[in-house]
This record gives structure tokens, sequence and C-alpha cells, in this order.
């Protein structure tokens, strides 16, 4: 079970895989998520379903080098197997026929909405996307969200490719021009979610946003994940992880998000010292 | 053999007390705090016992565990003999010899137990599991004729555990779900190896599985696949999956960084082994002075797990007195051992923090006790006026938990009542959906390992008589 069936390598630090999971394949939805782990004894992490494809099995992760355990995950091979992974968990995106939608990536977010965009425009929606990154080369599945979608504008920071400047820029534009968008999907690094709420505010369309916070058994059962949601406090791995994102405490939700950066970052250094040993690093013995 | 001794000098011994490592060593490892008994130990506790014609103590034992057979075999040295016996119906003994409170279930039927001296019939199944494990003896399959009809298992605590090993043992082919990727249930991820530790847990399921159990883990019902399309498949249902969500104060500050669950922290210490960070992959962030909320098992456990991970000062805060801890009062003692410090009759209120959302303070408010509530113990009332606040930089919520509603909400036709625990059958466990059944800390809130035992072997019984006569779940 759980073997790579599949490896690309999208850019230096974001990597594709599509694992064997026949159970998680049959029962998934857009928008929900697994929780794997690469060895019994690492963390368990979750990451979005990219993809999925119900008759061969398989679960399309795509994920960024972010820590020792996503680093982990980028050095095995095809025909490797994951010691653990679980799913589907979380709620499915409410896809329906809404009219025009747009579906924002930004990162990894990029995957995350991909699944989602072919759902609504296989609902019969109208489906702009615009996904963003730092510069070119972090612009991935291109060719898939322009199939999944009607759309697709892509920017980058740099403007080494698409349109110059954030994401949120070409939201604002969109809106300002077409008032008959009913709903926006935003997923991606936690302040480009915050900023296009802030950005679809005054238009007053929902904007839905996934939360990807510290999380423990996806569950239910420990509460690792909680944020506080108009004022009460929600689980993101059974209430979630999509949200109205006006409603999201962001300054919490951040917060919330740093709690293990001390810890995090010596286990990313002792995982370097320990398969890096040359003299380029910090070790100079 | 040992000697048969006099029932006169049988009653004048004491108790063997329980041989335990020194606190001031303990609270900085997580290695068992009692020892168990040694051979001589075992033997002389066990020599104490009158062999009663009526044995009361069984009649406490959820686990059907005939005690005073056992112990002769004890006294007889033949130790194997002695497992035997206690495996015919408890399949868990090293486990409920260490966790069950003895003191509220057997120890307290124990006819010595007026003379405050009860046979310390818990520690002498401790000693005869661990002996046979440390000798390899295992209990013989059973001689059962295969049946073919197949059956569900939800969840893979005691309850579930139990339930598919009784099922095993009766020929039936039994699947275990369990929604981590270890099964166990609290007995993995809550209790702390240093009550309870893991290999031994690890050992009593490899043995479970001997008996042909087929744990199924990294499978969450409800999500993965539904109760209902299970049914397609199974004869049977047995739903074990506890009440594992967790309670909030619901008061402000408790989404700050250094706010836990209970469960939340005994996960990530126990079951990820945190404390072994950065062997493993899995963080856990400790405070100089952390404040356990709540005064039961948990909250014991979280507070001494606490410290063991570097606190300089572990505090359990409580509404109520000393005299309504909940939680047993070995597990208070240690506590206190350990330099546990205990407030009592203080109510958190708001737990304070800084601008980058760190714990530093908790305001709390003074109690006194009023008159008896419904639960029979003296109601506490904050006393006007009387807010302090405690200088703590992490906080632990051990307040309860309750129904996690993955399970009921995919299972249609099984009924669950206001707090969303399934509503079964007292004698059969089962559900108002023919052909599933139910038990644990689902049907009733958090309860003990044994009453979840003890529901599996009803639940067993129950599922092997509507099987036999024919009935099964699936639609043919
Ligand atoms: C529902 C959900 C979906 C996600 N989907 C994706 C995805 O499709 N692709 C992707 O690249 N990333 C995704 N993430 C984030 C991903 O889980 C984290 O990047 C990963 O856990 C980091 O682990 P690490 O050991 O490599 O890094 P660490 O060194 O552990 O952490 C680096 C950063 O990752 C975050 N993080 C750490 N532990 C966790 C955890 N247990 N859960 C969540 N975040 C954590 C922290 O904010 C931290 O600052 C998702 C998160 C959630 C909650
Ligand atoms: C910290 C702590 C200390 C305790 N100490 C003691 C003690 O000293 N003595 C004592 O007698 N009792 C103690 N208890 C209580 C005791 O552990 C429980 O009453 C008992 O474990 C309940 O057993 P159970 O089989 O009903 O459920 P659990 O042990 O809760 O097991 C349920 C299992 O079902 C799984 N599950 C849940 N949902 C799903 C799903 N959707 N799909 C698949 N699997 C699922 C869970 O992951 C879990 O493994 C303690 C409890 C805690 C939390
Ligand atoms: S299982 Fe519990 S109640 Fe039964 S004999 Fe053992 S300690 Fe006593
Ligand atoms: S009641 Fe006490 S003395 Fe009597 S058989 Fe049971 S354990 Fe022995
Ligand atoms: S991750 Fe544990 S409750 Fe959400």
């Amino acid at each position: 079970m759980y073997q790579i069936v599949q490896k690309e390598k999208l850019h230096e630090i974001i990597y594709s895989m599509w694992i064997e999971a026949p159970q998680v394949a049959q029962s998934v939805q857009p928008g929900q998520f697994i929780i794997l782990m690469v060895k019994e004894k690492g963390e368990r992490i979750p990451l979005t379903v990219a993809d999925f494809d119900r008759e061969k099995g398989l679960i399309r992760i795509v994920f960024q080098i972010v820590g020792k355990t996503t680093e982990e995950l980028s050095t095995l091979e095809e025909g490797d197997r994951l010691f653990s992974f679980i799913g589907p968990l979380g709620r499915k995106s409410e896809i329906e026929h809404y009219g025009t939608v747009v579906t924002v990536g930004g990162g990894t977010g990029i995957a995350c909405i991909h699944p989602i965009s072919r759902a609504l425009k296989e609902a019969g929606n109208k489906v702009i996307s615009i996904i963003g990154a730092r510069t070119k080369e972090l612009i991935i599945m291109e060719e898939e969200l322009r199939e999944a979608s009607s759309y697709l504008w892509i920017t980058t920071d740099d403007g080494s490719y698409g349109r110059q400047g954030f994401v949120t820029q070409v939201l604002k534009e969109l809106l300002e021009q077409d008032k008959t968008i009913k709903k926006v999907w935003s997923i991606g690094p936690a302040i480009m979610m915050r900023v296009t709420c802030e950005t679809t505010r005054p238009y007053a369309v929902d904007t839905l946003v996934s939360l990807n916070s510290v999380m423990v058994d996806g569950t239910g059962m420990c509460g690792s994940c909680r944020v506080t949601m108009g004022g009460e406090t929600k689980f993101v791995c059974t209430d979630g992880p999509e949200f109205d994102g006006q409603l999201v405490d962001w300054i919490e939700f951040m917060h919330r998000l740093s709690r293990y950066q001390e810890a995090e970052k010596r286990s990313w250094d002792l995982y370097h010292e320990l398969n890096h040993p040359c003299t380029c690093g910090r070790r100079t013995n | 053999m040992a000697e048969m001794i006099p029932v006169k000098e049988r009653t004048r011994r004491e108790q063997v007390p329980m041989p335990e490592q020194d606190p001031r060593q303990r609270i900085h490892n997580f290695r068992e705090v009692p020892l168990g008994y040694t051979r001589e130990q075992a033997i002389y506790e066990a020599q104490r016992c009158l062999q009663c014609k009526r044995p009361k103590c069984k009649e406490g034992c959820p686990a059907e565990i005939n005690i005073p057979q056992f112990i002769q075999k004890i006294v007889e040295e033949d130790f194997a003999a002695a497992y035997f016996e206690i495996l015919k119906t408890d399949n868990l003994p090293a486990i409920t010899g260490r966790v069950c409170p003895q003191e509220e279930q057997c120890q307290k039927y124990c006819i010595l137990e007026k003379q405050k001296k009860p046979i310390a019939i818990g520690r002498l199944e401790r000693f005869v599991a661990d002996w046979a494990r440390e000798n390899d003896i295992h209990g013989e399959l059973p001689a059962v004729t295969p049946q073919r009809q197949k059956v569900a298992v939800v969840g893979s605590g005691p309850a579930g555990l139990t339930c598919a090993a009784d099922l095993a043992k009766l020929g039936y082919q039994v699947d275990l779900f369990e929604a981590l990727h270890r099964a166990g249930g609290v007995l993995v991820y809550g209790i702390p190896e240093f009550r309870l530790p893991k290999t031994i847990v690890e050992y009593e399921i490899k043995e479970i599985e001997r008996l042909g159990v087929k744990v199924i883990t990294d499978f969450v019902v409800g999500a993965t696949l539904s109760v209902d399309r299970l049914a397609q498949d199974y004869d049977a249902i047995f739903l074990a999956n506890g009440a594992g969500a967790p309670h909030f104060m619901n008061i402000p500050g408790e989404n700050l960084n250094e706010v836990y669950s209970a469960n939340e922290f005994l996960t990530r210490s126990n079951l990820m082994k945190a404390y072994a960070f950065p062997e493993y992959d899995t963080p856990i962030k400790i405070g100089k002075k952390a404040a356990t909320i709540g005064a039961g098992n948990v909250a014991m456990d979280s507070a001494r797990t606490a410290l063991r991970l570097g606190a300089e000062k572990s505090y359990i805060v409580y509404r109520r007195s000393r005299q309504e801890v909940p939680a047993r009062e070995e597990e208070v003692h240690h506590a206190e051992e350990e330099g546990i410090i205990f407030h009592f009759l203080t109510l958190p209120i708001k737990i304070l923090g800084d601008d980058q959302g760190k714990v530093v303070g908790m305001e709390c408010l003074k109690m006194e006790l009023g008159e008896p509530d419904e639960s029979g113990r003296r109601r506490p009332i904050p006393i006007p006026g009387s807010n302090f606040s405690l200088e703590v930089d992490m906080v632990i919520d051990a307040i309860g938990t309750s129904a996690n509603p993955i399970v009921a909400r995919s299972a249609t036709g099984v009924e669950t009542n206001q707090w969303g625990y399934f509503v079964v059958e007292e004698e059969t466990k089962a559900t108002s959906r023919t052909g599933i059944f139910a038990g644990g800390d689902i049907i009733r809130g958090s309860a003990t390992v044994i009453s979840a035992v003890g529901d599996g072997k009803v639940a067993a019984r129950a599922i092997e008589e509507f099987l036999s006569s024919g009935k099964s779940l699936r639609r043919r």
C-alpha cells in the first residue's frame, strides 16, 4: 500500500507524486485532504488532494519543501512506500452551479484549486482561474489549470511570466468589470488568502479559503487545528478546511501557524547536519 | 509449589506494597512508575487469598476473570496455567492489570476489603501477564470451527479489541478498523508511557492478531468508507470509536499558542513520541510553568507529562476541593509525590496572552462549596471579587471529551442521544439498527478501560447469537 507510482519535480522545491491509495481514491471529493507519514518516526502532515484517479486507485499530491518532513518526502522515489496515508479528510467543496466563479491559487495552492476548478467547470460554471507565484519557475500545473478552467490568468511578483504583480490585482480588476461573479475560492499562503478577502470584501462576494493549520490527527480528536471563525472556535480538519474567509481571525490563525517554529528549525538543522555532512554548511568539522 | 498457609496466617498478613521508581528520579524519565511484583512478592500476596467458595471478587470484574483460580495457580507456582486461566476471558491482562481501577472493581468486592487489605488482584494479574510475555508463553489458539460470517469492528480501543478477540475465538472473521496509524485507542494515544508502556500494548494487540483478527489502520470510518457502506460487506458491525472530541472551557484566550487540549498534548507525547524529539519528528512545546485544568485521570497524566518534559512547575487547577477529585487515588498520590502543585477551588476565567499570541498568565476566581448538585458533590460557587492571576506560560485543558459525530453521521438508522452517544440495549449492546452493536466510551462518555472491555464481551456474545441464528446485516 501507499506506493509512490509516479514522481515529478515541478521545481527545485516543488514535487508532484501519485500515490497508490485505492480506498482514498474511491471516496475523495474536491477540497479534501489526506494526512501522511513518511516513516514510523515521522510526523503526520496534511496535504491537499491535487488530483485523483478512481479507476487506478491513485491520489496525487503536490508539495513544497518547507521543512524536514516535506524534504524527506521529496527524497523518496517511485516504488518507495509511505508509512501511512489517511483520508479523505475534511469536508468537500460545495460544488454547485453558481454561474461565474473565480478560483485563486498561490504557490502550492495552485495544486489545491485544481480539482475544485475542474469540478466547478464540470458543474457548468464559468471558471476564471488566477494563479500566481514569486517567479516563473514556481508557476506549476499551468496546463492542467488551463484545462480545468474557462479562463486562466497568471501573475508573477517579478514579472518574469504572465502579468507582473499579485493575484489580487487581477482579482480586483475582474470584480470591477464583471458584476456576475458569484463566488471566489482562494488557496495559498495565509497572507495571500487574507489579502484576497480584503479585496473581495467591498464587493460582497462570498470568498472561501482553505486553511492550512497545524494538525495532528485530522479527525477532530485533538483540537490542534482550531481557528476562530466569527467569534466561534472551529476545527479546520472536520469543520473545514474551507471556510468563509471574511469570518477568519487571521491574526490568531497566523500566530498559531508559528507554534512550532523553533522546534521545526531544530529538526531541520539536525536533518541537514546528518544528511549533508560537508563543510559548505554550518558544520566545520 | 509454594506452601498453602493456614487461614489465620493468611488474614494476618498485610498486602504486599508495590515497588515503585523513586519520585526524584522518575520525573526525569518516561519509564514505568510501579515496577511490578517479584516472583516472591507475587507468591506471598497470592497466598493471602482465602479461595472463597463463593468468591465475591468475581462480581466486580467485567472481564469475567476466574480470580481465585488464577491466584491459586500463582500459589502453585504454575504461572503459565495462571496466564491461561486469565486469557480465557481477558484478552488484555497486562493492560487491565495496570490501568483497571481495581479499588472500584474486583478489590472492592474482595472479602478482605472489610479489613482494608483486599488481595492486590490487579497487581497479581499484571505479574502473570508480564511473566508470560517475558517467558514467551502464548495462549493456545482455541480450536474453533471457522465461521463464514464477517464482522467489522470500528475502533481499536479496549472495547473494539476485546470484541474482536472474543469473536475471533468463536471462529468469525473479524476486520478491525482504526483511524490512526496505530491500534490501541486511548491505550496508545492517551495513557502515558510511564503508566502503560506502549510495547506492552503492542504485544497484547499482536496476540489478538494471532487469533486471526485483521487490524486495518489508517482507515477513518465515516470518511474512508461509511458505516452504511461497510454494512454491505459485513454480517455484523460493532461500533467502538470512543469519545474522542476534546472540550474547551470557552473562555477568552483559549486559542493562544501554548494552550493545548489534553488530547493534543498527550497524543503528541504518547502516540507521536514527541518526548523523544528530535529522534521522532513531532514537536511539543513546554513552558516553565504549566497549568492543567481539571482533576481527573487525564489531568493527572497531563500534569505529570508536562513535568517530565521539562516544566519547572506543574499545576493542577480544579474548581472543587481535594475531596471531589475524580482521579484514582493512586494517581493523585503519585502526582503529589512528584511535586505537582494543586490549586483547589480555583476557576480559570481568562487566559492572558501577549501580542505574539503567547500565554503569559491565567486569570482565576476563588470558589467556595455550596449545596450538593445533581452529582451529589457540593457545587462550587465563585466568590465575587476574588479574581487573581496565576503566572503560567502554558495551559492544558483536561476538562473532558465527548462524542465525535464522524461515525454516527455515516450510519443510517443508528440512533444517538442528545450528546451524540449511541443508544443501546443494555444486555446486548444492540443499537436501533439490527446487526449493528456499540460499546465503550461511545455509549456513555469517557469511562474506564474495564467498562469498555466489559461492553466488548457483552457485544461479542450478542453478535454470536445474532449470527448463529442465521441473521445478517447484508442484503442479499
Ligand atoms: C489541510 C491542509 C492542506 C495542505 N495542503 C498542502 C499542499 O497541498 N501542499 C503543500 O505543500 N502543503 C500543504 N499544506 C501544508 C503542509 O502540511 C506543511 O507544509 C507541512 O506540514 C510542513 O511539514 P515540514 O515538516 O516539511 O515542515 P515544518 O518544518 O514542520 O514546518 C514548516 C511550516 O509548515 C507548517 N506546518 C508544520 N507542521 C504542520 C502540520 N502538522 N500541519 C500543517 N502545517 C504544518 C508550519 O506553519 C511551519 O511554519 C497543507 C496543510 C493543511 C492543514
Ligand atoms: C489520558 C487518559 C487516561 C486514562 N486513564 C485511565 C485509567 O487509568 N484507567 C481506566 O480504566 N481508564 C482510563 N482512561 C479511560 C479509558 O482509557 C477509556 O474509557 C477507554 O479507553 C475507552 O475505550 P474505548 O474502546 O471505548 O475507546 P478508545 O480507547 O477511545 O478507542 C477508540 C478508538 O476508535 C478510533 N476511532 C475513532 N473514530 C474512528 C473512526 N471514525 N474510524 C475508525 N476508528 C475510529 C480511535 O482512534 C480510537 O483508537 C483514561 C483516558 C484518558 C484519555
Ligand atoms: S480486569 Fe480489572 S476488575 Fe478484572 S480482575 Fe483484573 S483488575 Fe480486577
Ligand atoms: S474475595 Fe478476595 S479472598 Fe476471596 S477469593 Fe476473591 S480475592 Fe480471594
Ligand atoms: S487536527 Fe486534530 S482536531 Fe483537527
